[in-house]
Protein backbone atom coordinates (compact mmCIF):
# COMPACT_ATOMS: atom_id res chain seq x y z
CA UNK A 1 0.00 0.00 0.00
CA UNK A 2 1.00 3.21 -0.81
CA UNK A 3 2.20 5.54 2.39
CA UNK A 4 1.58 9.08 2.17
CA UNK A 5 3.18 11.19 4.97
CA UNK A 6 1.55 14.48 5.44
CA UNK A 7 2.80 15.82 9.06
CA UNK A 8 6.01 17.07 8.60
CA UNK A 9 4.59 19.75 11.36
CA UNK A 10 4.92 16.79 13.72
CA UNK A 11 8.56 15.76 12.61
CA UNK A 12 10.22 15.44 9.36
CA UNK A 13 12.68 12.45 8.41
CA UNK A 14 16.26 12.83 8.36
CA UNK A 15 17.80 13.87 5.21
CA UNK A 16 20.05 11.37 3.74
CA UNK A 17 23.11 14.16 3.54
CA UNK A 18 22.17 14.68 6.89
CA UNK A 19 22.94 11.05 8.16
CA UNK A 20 25.73 10.58 6.05
CA UNK A 21 27.24 13.94 7.73
CA UNK A 22 26.47 12.91 11.31
CA UNK A 23 27.51 8.93 11.03
CA UNK A 24 31.12 9.27 11.66
CA UNK A 25 30.47 11.13 14.99
CA UNK A 26 29.21 8.33 16.58
CA UNK A 27 32.34 6.33 15.86
CA UNK A 28 35.43 7.22 14.54
CA UNK A 29 35.23 11.14 15.48
CA UNK A 30 33.10 10.33 19.03
CA UNK A 31 35.72 12.47 20.89
CA UNK A 32 34.46 14.35 23.76
CA UNK A 33 34.88 18.35 22.33
CA UNK A 34 35.99 19.30 26.12
CA UNK A 35 39.11 17.28 25.60
CA UNK A 36 42.42 18.61 24.89
CA UNK A 37 43.90 15.90 22.67
CA UNK A 38 43.41 15.22 18.48
CA UNK A 39 39.74 13.60 18.52
CA UNK A 40 38.52 16.23 21.34
CA UNK A 41 39.66 19.39 19.52
CA UNK A 42 38.08 18.24 15.93
CA UNK A 43 34.89 17.59 17.69
CA UNK A 44 35.47 20.97 19.01
CA UNK A 45 36.02 22.48 15.60
CA UNK A 46 33.06 20.49 14.13
CA UNK A 47 31.10 21.35 16.71
CA UNK A 48 31.97 25.18 16.09
CA UNK A 49 31.19 24.79 12.34
CA UNK A 50 27.93 23.35 13.22
CA UNK A 51 27.19 26.19 15.12
CA UNK A 52 27.87 28.66 12.74
CA UNK A 53 25.58 27.07 9.91
CA UNK A 54 22.87 27.03 12.60
CA UNK A 55 23.17 30.61 13.22
CA UNK A 56 23.47 31.60 9.26
CA UNK A 57 20.27 30.06 8.58
CA UNK A 58 18.93 33.07 10.99
CA UNK A 59 21.13 35.91 10.52
CA UNK A 60 22.79 35.18 13.63
CA UNK A 61 26.36 35.51 15.09
CA UNK A 62 27.82 31.93 15.87
CA UNK A 63 28.45 32.87 19.65
CA UNK A 64 24.70 33.80 19.81
CA UNK A 65 23.98 29.88 19.19
CA UNK A 66 23.35 27.64 22.31
CA UNK A 67 22.41 24.04 22.10
CA UNK A 68 19.95 22.33 23.51
CA UNK A 69 18.25 19.08 24.12
CA UNK A 70 15.39 20.05 22.40
CA UNK A 71 12.87 22.85 21.43
CA UNK A 72 11.13 22.45 24.71
CA UNK A 73 14.19 23.07 26.58
CA UNK A 74 15.20 26.43 24.40
CA UNK A 75 11.56 27.38 25.65
CA UNK A 76 11.91 26.60 29.33
CA UNK A 77 15.13 27.99 29.49
CA UNK A 78 14.52 31.49 27.49
CA UNK A 79 10.98 32.03 29.48
CA UNK A 80 12.16 30.94 33.15
CA UNK A 81 15.68 32.36 32.45
CA UNK A 82 13.89 35.56 31.65
CA UNK A 83 11.83 35.77 34.32
CA UNK A 84 14.76 35.05 36.82
CA UNK A 85 16.83 37.85 35.27
CA UNK A 86 14.46 40.38 35.45
CA UNK A 87 13.18 39.58 38.88
CA UNK A 88 13.92 43.46 40.51
CA UNK A 89 12.16 44.70 37.56
CA UNK A 90 9.17 43.06 37.25
CA UNK A 91 6.74 39.86 37.18
CA UNK A 92 4.75 40.28 33.80
CA UNK A 93 4.77 38.23 31.20
CA UNK A 94 3.20 38.51 27.91
CA UNK A 95 2.48 35.23 25.89
CA UNK A 96 -0.56 34.26 23.17
CA UNK A 97 -3.24 31.69 23.75
CA UNK A 98 -2.20 29.77 20.76
CA UNK A 99 1.57 28.51 22.32
CA UNK A 100 3.08 25.62 21.58
CA UNK A 101 2.46 23.51 25.31
CA UNK A 102 6.23 23.75 25.53
CA UNK A 103 5.60 27.56 25.75
CA UNK A 104 1.81 27.40 28.01
CA UNK A 105 2.78 25.29 30.55
CA UNK A 106 6.08 27.00 31.15
CA UNK A 107 4.10 29.98 31.80
CA UNK A 108 1.85 28.31 34.29
CA UNK A 109 4.69 26.92 35.75
CA UNK A 110 5.74 30.53 36.59
CA UNK A 111 2.07 31.67 37.19
CA UNK A 112 2.47 29.72 40.53
CA UNK A 113 5.69 31.22 41.91
CA UNK A 114 3.47 34.22 41.38
CA UNK A 115 4.92 35.81 37.74
CA UNK A 116 1.77 37.17 35.79
CA UNK A 117 0.73 35.90 32.55
CA UNK A 118 -1.09 38.22 29.87
CA UNK A 119 -2.19 35.76 27.28
CA UNK A 120 -3.16 37.69 24.16
CA UNK A 121 -6.11 36.58 21.98
CA UNK A 122 -6.05 35.64 18.28
CA UNK A 123 -8.30 36.44 15.96
CA UNK A 124 -10.19 34.48 13.64
CA UNK A 125 -7.07 33.66 11.47
CA UNK A 126 -4.86 33.13 14.68
CA UNK A 127 -2.58 36.26 14.93
CA UNK A 128 -2.25 38.91 17.78
CA UNK A 129 -3.11 42.26 17.85
CA UNK A 130 -0.50 45.12 18.30
CA UNK A 131 -2.84 46.93 19.60
CA UNK A 132 -3.53 44.01 21.98
CA UNK A 133 0.04 43.86 22.56
CA UNK A 134 1.14 46.88 23.30
CA UNK A 135 -2.08 48.05 25.73
CA UNK A 136 -0.91 44.83 27.83
CA UNK A 137 2.88 46.25 28.78
CA UNK A 138 3.37 47.87 32.04
CA UNK A 139 6.30 48.88 33.83
CA UNK A 140 6.84 45.20 35.40
CA UNK A 141 6.90 44.03 31.81
CA UNK A 142 9.82 41.79 31.63
CA UNK A 143 9.09 39.48 28.84
CA UNK A 144 6.79 39.04 25.41
CA UNK A 145 7.13 35.85 23.81
CA UNK A 146 5.10 35.59 20.63
CA UNK A 147 5.05 32.19 18.65
CA UNK A 148 6.53 32.82 15.15
CA UNK A 149 4.70 30.46 13.39
CA UNK A 150 1.53 28.26 15.14
CA UNK A 151 2.29 24.11 14.92
CA UNK A 152 -1.57 23.76 14.08
CA UNK A 153 -2.75 26.62 11.88
CA UNK A 154 0.46 27.67 10.07
CA UNK A 155 0.03 31.01 11.20
CA UNK A 156 2.25 33.28 11.27
CA UNK A 157 2.75 36.46 13.46
CA UNK A 158 3.30 40.10 12.81
CA UNK A 159 6.89 39.33 14.28
CA UNK A 160 8.37 42.45 12.75
CA UNK A 161 6.04 44.87 14.62
CA UNK A 162 5.90 42.70 17.79
CA UNK A 163 10.26 43.13 17.62
CA UNK A 164 9.74 47.07 17.55
CA UNK A 165 7.21 47.41 20.10
CA UNK A 166 9.40 45.21 22.36
CA UNK A 167 12.35 47.47 21.65
CA UNK A 168 10.78 50.69 22.50
CA UNK A 169 9.08 49.32 25.50
CA UNK A 170 12.72 47.98 26.54
CA UNK A 171 11.14 44.77 26.67
CA UNK A 172 12.62 41.40 25.69
CA UNK A 173 11.06 39.31 22.60
CA UNK A 174 11.30 35.50 22.74
CA UNK A 175 9.64 34.05 19.55
CA UNK A 176 9.36 30.11 19.60
CA UNK A 177 10.14 29.62 15.82
CA UNK A 178 10.65 26.17 15.64
CA UNK A 179 8.23 25.53 13.17
CA UNK A 180 9.13 28.55 11.35
CA UNK A 181 12.71 27.64 11.00
CA UNK A 182 13.71 26.69 7.33
CA UNK A 183 10.16 27.15 6.44
CA UNK A 184 10.30 31.36 6.11
CA UNK A 185 13.33 33.54 6.10
CA UNK A 186 14.51 34.41 9.65
CA UNK A 187 16.75 37.15 10.38
CA UNK A 188 16.78 37.71 13.86
CA UNK A 189 18.88 41.01 13.49
CA UNK A 190 16.16 42.56 11.27
CA UNK A 191 13.44 41.43 13.48
CA UNK A 192 14.23 42.69 16.47
CA UNK A 193 14.12 38.86 18.56
CA UNK A 194 16.16 39.17 21.64
CA UNK A 195 15.89 35.09 21.90
CA UNK A 196 14.39 32.34 19.50
CA UNK A 197 14.02 28.55 20.08
CA UNK A 198 15.17 26.50 17.23
CA UNK A 199 14.76 22.69 16.77
CA UNK A 200 16.63 20.06 14.39
CA UNK A 201 13.64 17.16 13.75
CA UNK A 202 11.03 19.67 11.92
CA UNK A 203 14.09 20.68 9.06
CA UNK A 204 15.25 17.17 8.30
CA UNK A 205 17.08 16.99 11.66
CA UNK A 206 17.19 14.46 14.30
CA UNK A 207 15.23 14.67 17.04
CA UNK A 208 16.31 15.66 20.63
CA UNK A 209 18.65 18.52 19.62
CA UNK A 210 17.39 22.17 19.75
CA UNK A 211 19.40 25.51 20.11
CA UNK A 212 18.45 29.05 21.98
CA UNK A 213 19.54 32.09 20.23
CA UNK A 214 20.87 34.44 22.86
CA UNK A 215 21.13 37.97 21.64
CA UNK A 216 24.62 39.58 22.74
CA UNK A 217 23.79 41.57 25.32
CA UNK A 218 20.62 39.44 26.82
CA UNK A 219 21.68 37.58 30.15
CA UNK A 220 19.95 35.06 31.49
CA UNK A 221 21.15 32.37 34.59
CA UNK A 222 21.74 28.79 33.14
CA UNK A 223 18.99 26.40 33.37
CA UNK A 224 21.05 23.18 33.30
CA UNK A 225 23.96 23.46 35.98
CA UNK A 226 27.47 21.74 35.41
CA UNK A 227 30.38 21.89 33.49
CA UNK A 228 31.55 24.60 31.00
CA UNK A 229 30.02 23.88 27.49
CA UNK A 230 28.06 26.02 25.79
CA UNK A 231 30.09 28.93 26.80
CA UNK A 232 28.97 28.04 30.00
CA UNK A 233 25.53 28.96 29.80
CA UNK A 234 24.36 25.27 29.25
CA UNK A 235 26.20 22.10 30.59
CA UNK A 236 26.13 18.46 29.29
CA UNK A 237 28.10 16.79 27.47
CA UNK A 238 27.15 17.88 23.92
CA UNK A 239 25.35 15.73 21.33
CA UNK A 240 28.17 16.00 19.13
CA UNK A 241 26.61 13.90 16.30
CA UNK A 242 22.64 15.66 16.47
CA UNK A 243 24.46 18.68 16.38
CA UNK A 244 26.43 18.07 13.47
CA UNK A 245 23.38 16.73 11.87
CA UNK A 246 21.52 20.20 12.84
CA UNK A 247 23.92 21.91 11.21
CA UNK A 248 23.97 20.13 7.93
CA UNK A 249 20.11 20.40 7.92
CA UNK A 250 20.60 24.47 8.59
CA UNK A 251 23.08 24.20 6.18
CA UNK A 252 20.71 22.35 3.65
CA UNK A 253 17.56 24.39 4.27
CA UNK A 254 19.59 27.85 4.03
CA UNK A 255 20.81 26.94 0.84
CA UNK A 256 17.63 25.97 -0.50
CA UNK A 257 14.90 28.33 0.94
CA UNK A 258 13.41 29.97 -1.68
CA UNK A 259 13.27 26.72 -3.69
CA UNK A 260 11.66 24.84 -0.65
CA UNK A 261 9.05 27.60 0.25
CA UNK A 262 8.14 27.81 -3.81
CA UNK A 263 7.72 23.99 -4.01
CA UNK A 264 6.19 23.09 -0.71
CA UNK A 265 3.17 26.22 -0.95
CA UNK A 266 2.66 25.15 -4.83
CA UNK A 267 1.79 21.56 -3.36
CA UNK A 268 -0.35 22.74 -0.26
CA UNK A 269 -1.94 25.26 -2.48
CA UNK A 270 -2.73 22.54 -5.21
CA UNK A 271 -3.82 20.34 -2.21
CA UNK A 272 -6.41 22.46 -1.19
CA UNK A 273 -7.48 23.88 -4.17
CA UNK A 274 -8.66 20.20 -5.51
CA UNK A 275 -10.08 19.29 -1.99
CA UNK A 276 -11.97 22.40 -1.58
CA UNK A 277 -13.31 22.02 -5.34
CA UNK A 278 -14.01 18.48 -4.71
CA UNK A 279 -15.53 18.24 -1.16
CA UNK A 280 -18.53 20.18 -0.39
CA UNK A 281 -18.71 21.81 3.12
CA UNK A 282 -15.11 22.11 3.73
CA UNK A 283 -13.50 25.34 5.45
CA UNK A 284 -9.71 26.22 6.09
CA UNK A 285 -8.59 27.50 9.28
CA UNK A 286 -6.11 29.89 9.94
CA UNK A 287 -5.00 32.26 7.42
CA UNK A 288 -4.13 31.78 3.83
CA UNK A 289 -1.74 35.39 3.57
CA UNK A 290 0.46 34.85 6.71
CA UNK A 291 0.79 30.56 6.83
CA UNK A 292 3.71 28.07 7.06
CA UNK A 293 4.28 27.48 3.03
CA UNK A 294 3.75 23.03 4.18
CA UNK A 295 0.45 23.63 6.66
CA UNK A 296 -3.35 23.30 5.53
CA UNK A 297 -6.01 22.99 8.16
CA UNK A 298 -9.32 21.71 7.01
CA UNK A 299 -12.61 21.71 8.53
CA UNK A 300 -14.49 19.00 7.17
CA UNK A 301 -17.83 19.39 8.35
CA UNK A 302 -20.13 17.35 10.31
CA UNK A 303 -17.27 14.66 10.92
CA UNK A 304 -14.79 14.21 13.65
CA UNK A 305 -11.07 14.11 13.15
CA UNK A 306 -10.26 10.82 14.77
CA UNK A 307 -12.70 8.59 12.88
CA UNK A 308 -11.40 10.25 10.16
CA UNK A 309 -7.52 10.08 10.51
CA UNK A 310 -8.55 6.43 11.52
CA UNK A 311 -9.75 5.59 8.03
CA UNK A 312 -6.69 7.62 6.41
CA UNK A 313 -4.44 5.41 8.44
CA UNK A 314 -5.64 2.39 6.93
CA UNK A 315 -5.19 3.88 3.52
CA UNK A 316 -1.77 4.71 4.86
CA UNK A 317 -2.20 8.64 4.92
CA UNK A 318 -0.91 10.13 7.97
CA UNK A 319 -1.94 13.85 9.65
CA UNK A 320 -3.34 14.68 12.74
CA UNK A 321 -6.11 16.22 14.46
CA UNK A 322 -7.00 18.84 17.30
CA UNK A 323 -10.09 17.28 18.05
CA UNK A 324 -11.10 15.95 21.74
CA UNK A 325 -11.51 12.34 21.36
CA UNK A 326 -7.55 12.09 19.88
CA UNK A 327 -6.31 13.80 23.19
CA UNK A 328 -5.86 12.45 26.39
CA UNK A 329 -7.63 15.28 27.86
CA UNK A 330 -10.89 14.93 25.38
CA UNK A 331 -10.81 19.07 25.50
CA UNK A 332 -10.24 20.39 21.59
CA UNK A 333 -6.75 21.56 21.36
CA UNK A 334 -6.25 25.22 22.95
CA UNK A 335 -5.52 26.94 19.52
CA UNK A 336 -9.22 25.62 17.72
CA UNK A 337 -10.77 27.12 21.17
CA UNK A 338 -8.57 30.07 20.79
CA UNK A 339 -10.29 30.89 17.03
CA UNK A 340 -13.37 30.73 18.70
CA UNK A 341 -15.21 27.95 16.30
CA UNK A 342 -18.63 26.50 17.21
CA UNK A 343 -17.68 23.20 18.96
CA UNK A 344 -18.47 20.59 16.06
CA UNK A 345 -15.83 22.62 14.09
CA UNK A 346 -13.46 21.94 16.41
CA UNK A 347 -14.15 18.33 16.47
CA UNK A 348 -13.68 18.29 12.71
CA UNK A 349 -10.56 19.98 11.80
CA UNK A 350 -7.50 18.16 10.43
CA UNK A 351 -3.64 19.29 9.61
CA UNK A 352 -2.01 18.30 6.81
CA UNK A 353 1.50 19.01 6.68
CA UNK A 354 3.46 18.59 3.59
CA UNK A 355 7.22 18.95 3.04
CA UNK A 356 10.48 18.07 1.16
CA UNK A 357 9.35 14.15 0.04
CA UNK A 358 5.93 15.21 -0.49
CA UNK A 359 5.21 14.68 -4.58
CA UNK A 360 2.18 16.10 -6.65
CA UNK A 361 1.30 11.82 -6.64
CA UNK A 362 1.31 11.80 -2.76
CA UNK A 363 -1.54 14.34 -3.00
CA UNK A 364 -3.58 13.61 -5.62
CA UNK A 365 -3.65 9.44 -3.54
CA UNK A 366 -4.55 11.67 -0.77
CA UNK A 367 -7.65 13.61 -2.96
CA UNK A 368 -8.69 10.58 -4.23
CA UNK A 369 -9.09 8.62 -0.63
CA UNK A 370 -10.37 11.48 1.19
CA UNK A 371 -13.51 12.40 -1.19
CA UNK A 372 -14.31 9.04 -0.27
CA UNK A 373 -13.51 8.93 3.19
CA UNK A 374 -15.72 11.76 3.63
CA UNK A 375 -18.22 10.55 1.65
CA UNK A 376 -18.67 7.61 3.70
CA UNK A 377 -18.70 9.01 7.19
CA UNK A 378 -21.19 11.93 6.42
CA UNK A 379 -22.86 9.43 5.02
CA UNK A 380 -23.68 7.99 9.07
CA UNK A 381 -23.42 11.31 10.83
CA UNK A 382 -25.96 12.95 11.94
CA UNK A 383 -24.69 15.98 10.90
CA UNK A 384 -25.54 17.73 8.13
CA UNK A 385 -26.54 21.34 6.53
CA UNK A 386 -29.50 21.67 8.07
CA UNK A 387 -28.83 20.64 11.43
CA UNK A 388 -25.62 22.98 11.44
CA UNK A 389 -27.40 25.89 10.90
CA UNK A 390 -30.31 25.16 13.37
CA UNK B 1 -3.53 3.19 14.53
CA UNK B 2 -2.71 0.94 16.95
CA UNK B 3 -4.86 2.27 19.59
CA UNK B 4 -8.01 0.11 19.63
CA UNK B 5 -8.36 -3.85 19.39
CA UNK B 6 -9.34 -5.61 16.19
CA UNK B 7 -13.10 -6.28 17.11
CA UNK B 8 -12.91 -2.29 17.85
CA UNK B 9 -11.94 -1.69 14.95
CA UNK B 10 -13.98 -3.90 12.65
CA UNK B 11 -16.99 -2.29 14.09
CA UNK B 12 -15.40 1.12 13.16
CA UNK B 13 -14.55 0.26 9.60
CA UNK B 14 -17.40 -1.59 9.05
CA UNK B 15 -20.53 -0.50 11.23
CA UNK B 16 -23.66 -2.27 11.50
CA UNK B 17 -26.77 -0.97 11.37
CA UNK B 18 -25.79 2.57 10.14
CA UNK B 19 -28.30 4.71 8.83
CA UNK B 20 -31.82 6.11 9.46
CA UNK B 21 -34.89 3.38 9.41
CA UNK B 22 -37.93 4.11 7.27
CA UNK B 23 -41.07 5.25 9.59
CA UNK B 24 -39.24 4.33 13.11
CA UNK B 25 -41.52 4.00 15.99
CA UNK B 26 -38.97 6.13 18.07
CA UNK B 27 -36.08 8.10 17.49
CA UNK B 28 -33.31 9.21 20.24
CA UNK B 29 -30.59 11.05 20.85
CA UNK B 30 -27.80 11.86 22.66
CA UNK B 31 -24.65 14.37 22.57
CA UNK B 32 -21.62 14.29 24.92
CA UNK B 33 -20.79 17.78 25.52
CA UNK B 34 -17.32 15.81 27.12
CA UNK B 35 -15.60 14.74 23.95
CA UNK B 36 -18.57 16.42 21.72
CA UNK B 37 -19.68 13.10 20.31
CA UNK B 38 -23.22 12.81 18.96
CA UNK B 39 -25.42 9.84 18.21
CA UNK B 40 -29.07 9.71 16.87
CA UNK B 41 -30.68 5.81 16.87
CA UNK B 42 -34.19 4.93 15.82
CA UNK B 43 -36.10 1.75 16.22
CA UNK B 44 -38.77 0.07 15.32
CA UNK B 45 -40.62 -2.00 18.04
CA UNK B 46 -43.54 -4.79 18.20
CA UNK B 47 -44.50 -6.27 21.39
CA UNK B 48 -42.18 -4.37 23.55
CA UNK B 49 -39.84 -5.92 21.67
CA UNK B 50 -37.02 -4.02 19.41
CA UNK B 51 -37.22 -5.54 15.90
CA UNK B 52 -35.05 -3.02 14.18
CA UNK B 53 -32.50 -0.02 14.96
CA UNK B 54 -30.06 2.12 13.09
CA UNK B 55 -27.66 4.48 14.44
CA UNK B 56 -26.32 7.65 12.75
CA UNK B 57 -22.82 9.06 14.80
CA UNK B 58 -20.53 11.86 14.81
CA UNK B 59 -17.74 11.20 16.71
CA UNK B 60 -14.55 8.62 17.48
CA UNK B 61 -13.53 5.58 16.79
CA UNK B 62 -15.30 4.06 19.88
CA UNK B 63 -18.02 6.38 19.70
CA UNK B 64 -19.02 4.20 16.07
CA UNK B 65 -18.00 0.92 17.62
CA UNK B 66 -19.71 1.46 20.23
CA UNK B 67 -23.02 2.46 18.17
CA UNK B 68 -22.73 -0.60 16.06
CA UNK B 69 -22.43 -3.02 18.96
CA UNK B 70 -25.40 -0.93 20.93
CA UNK B 71 -27.57 -1.36 18.01
CA UNK B 72 -26.61 -4.91 17.45
CA UNK B 73 -27.36 -6.04 20.74
CA UNK B 74 -30.79 -4.56 21.26
CA UNK B 75 -32.33 -6.09 18.11
CA UNK B 76 -34.64 -8.73 18.92
CA UNK B 77 -34.61 -7.52 23.27
CA UNK B 78 -37.31 -6.35 24.76
CA UNK B 79 -37.16 -2.92 25.78
CA UNK B 80 -36.44 -3.34 29.58
CA UNK B 81 -33.93 -5.69 28.40
CA UNK B 82 -32.61 -2.95 25.98
CA UNK B 83 -32.74 -0.71 28.93
CA UNK B 84 -30.43 -2.84 31.21
CA UNK B 85 -27.18 -2.66 29.02
CA UNK B 86 -25.16 0.10 30.02
CA UNK B 87 -21.74 1.39 28.41
CA UNK B 88 -19.97 -1.13 30.52
CA UNK B 89 -22.16 -4.41 28.55
CA UNK B 90 -21.08 -2.51 25.06
CA UNK B 91 -17.27 -2.40 26.23
CA UNK B 92 -17.28 -6.15 27.15
CA UNK B 93 -18.75 -6.87 23.83
CA UNK B 94 -16.00 -4.92 22.24
CA UNK B 95 -13.53 -6.25 24.07
CA UNK B 96 -12.66 -3.12 25.47
CA UNK B 97 -11.44 -0.03 25.26
CA UNK B 98 -8.45 2.34 26.12
CA UNK B 99 -8.57 4.29 29.13
CA UNK B 100 -9.30 7.44 28.10
CA UNK B 101 -12.02 6.17 25.59
CA UNK B 102 -14.13 4.95 27.80
CA UNK B 103 -16.64 7.63 28.03
CA UNK B 104 -17.27 7.93 24.50
CA UNK B 105 -19.30 4.64 24.56
CA UNK B 106 -21.74 6.17 27.22
CA UNK B 107 -22.79 7.61 24.20
CA UNK B 108 -24.57 4.99 22.49
CA UNK B 109 -26.33 4.33 26.52
CA UNK B 110 -27.87 7.60 26.48
CA UNK B 111 -28.53 7.20 23.08
CA UNK B 112 -30.82 4.08 23.73
CA UNK B 113 -32.43 4.97 26.46
CA UNK B 114 -33.51 8.67 25.04
CA UNK B 115 -34.92 6.29 22.41
CA UNK B 116 -36.57 3.53 24.87
CA UNK B 117 -38.01 6.86 26.99
CA UNK B 118 -39.42 9.03 23.28
CA UNK B 119 -41.14 5.50 22.63
CA UNK B 120 -42.73 4.93 26.21
CA UNK B 121 -43.73 8.12 26.18
CA UNK B 122 -45.48 8.15 23.16
CA UNK B 123 -47.45 4.90 24.09
CA UNK B 124 -47.89 5.87 28.00
CA UNK B 125 -45.37 2.51 29.15
CA UNK B 126 -44.16 2.74 32.41
CA UNK B 127 -40.80 1.32 32.09
CA UNK B 128 -39.01 -0.01 35.37
CA UNK B 129 -35.46 0.58 33.39
CA UNK B 130 -36.18 4.02 32.61
CA UNK B 131 -36.98 5.23 36.72
CA UNK B 132 -34.93 8.23 37.54
CA UNK B 133 -33.94 8.66 33.56
CA UNK B 134 -33.87 12.04 32.89
CA UNK B 135 -33.43 13.17 29.42
CA UNK B 136 -32.55 16.90 30.09
CA UNK B 137 -29.85 15.88 32.50
CA UNK B 138 -26.47 17.30 31.66
CA UNK B 139 -23.47 15.03 31.80
CA UNK B 140 -20.64 16.02 33.71
CA UNK B 141 -16.77 14.75 33.21
CA UNK B 142 -17.45 11.81 35.64
CA UNK B 143 -20.60 10.56 34.42
CA UNK B 144 -20.19 6.99 33.91
CA UNK B 145 -16.42 6.51 33.68
CA UNK B 146 -15.01 3.32 34.90
CA UNK B 147 -11.80 2.43 36.13
CA UNK B 148 -9.27 2.50 33.32
CA UNK B 149 -8.83 -0.97 32.50
C1 LIG C 1 5.90 25.44 17.94
C2 LIG C 1 6.66 24.35 18.63
N1 LIG C 1 7.39 24.64 19.72
C3 LIG C 1 8.09 23.71 20.37
C4 LIG C 1 8.12 22.40 19.94
C5 LIG C 1 8.90 21.40 20.72
O1 LIG C 1 10.08 21.04 20.08
P1 LIG C 1 10.81 19.69 20.47
O2 LIG C 1 9.98 18.59 19.93
O3 LIG C 1 12.16 19.77 19.84
O4 LIG C 1 10.91 19.66 21.96
C6 LIG C 1 7.38 22.05 18.81
C7 LIG C 1 7.37 20.65 18.30
O5 LIG C 1 6.49 19.87 18.51
C8 LIG C 1 6.64 23.05 18.14
O6 LIG C 1 5.90 22.75 17.06
ZN1 LIG D 1 -14.99 9.90 21.50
Amino acid sequence: MRQVYLDYSATTPVKQEVLEEMLPYFTEKFGNPSSLYGIGLSAKSDLSLARAKVAKLMGADEREIYFTSCGTEADNWAVIGAARAKKAKGNHIITSNVEHHALMHTCEYLEKEGFEVTYLEVDSKGRISLKDLENAITDKTILISIMFANNEIGTIQPVKEIGEIAKKHGVWFHTDAVQALGNVPINVKELGIDMMSVSAHKIYGPKGVGALYIRKGVVIPSFIHGGAQENKRRAGTENLAGIVGFGKAAELAEEKLEEHIKRVSGLRDYFAEQVLARIPDVEINGSMEYRLPGNINFIFNYIEGESLLLLMDAKGIYASTGSACSSASLTPSHVLKALNLPYEKMHSSIRFSIGDFTTREDLDYTIEELVKIVERLRAISPLNRQTMKG
Amino acid sequence: MGMYNEKVMEHFMHPHNAGDLENPDAVGNHGSPVCGDMMEISIKVKDNIITDAKFKTFGCGSAIASSSVATDMIIGKTLEEALSYTNKTFIDELGGLPGPKIHCSVLAEEAVKNAIWNYAQKHGLELEGLKGYDPNKEFGHDDHDLEEE
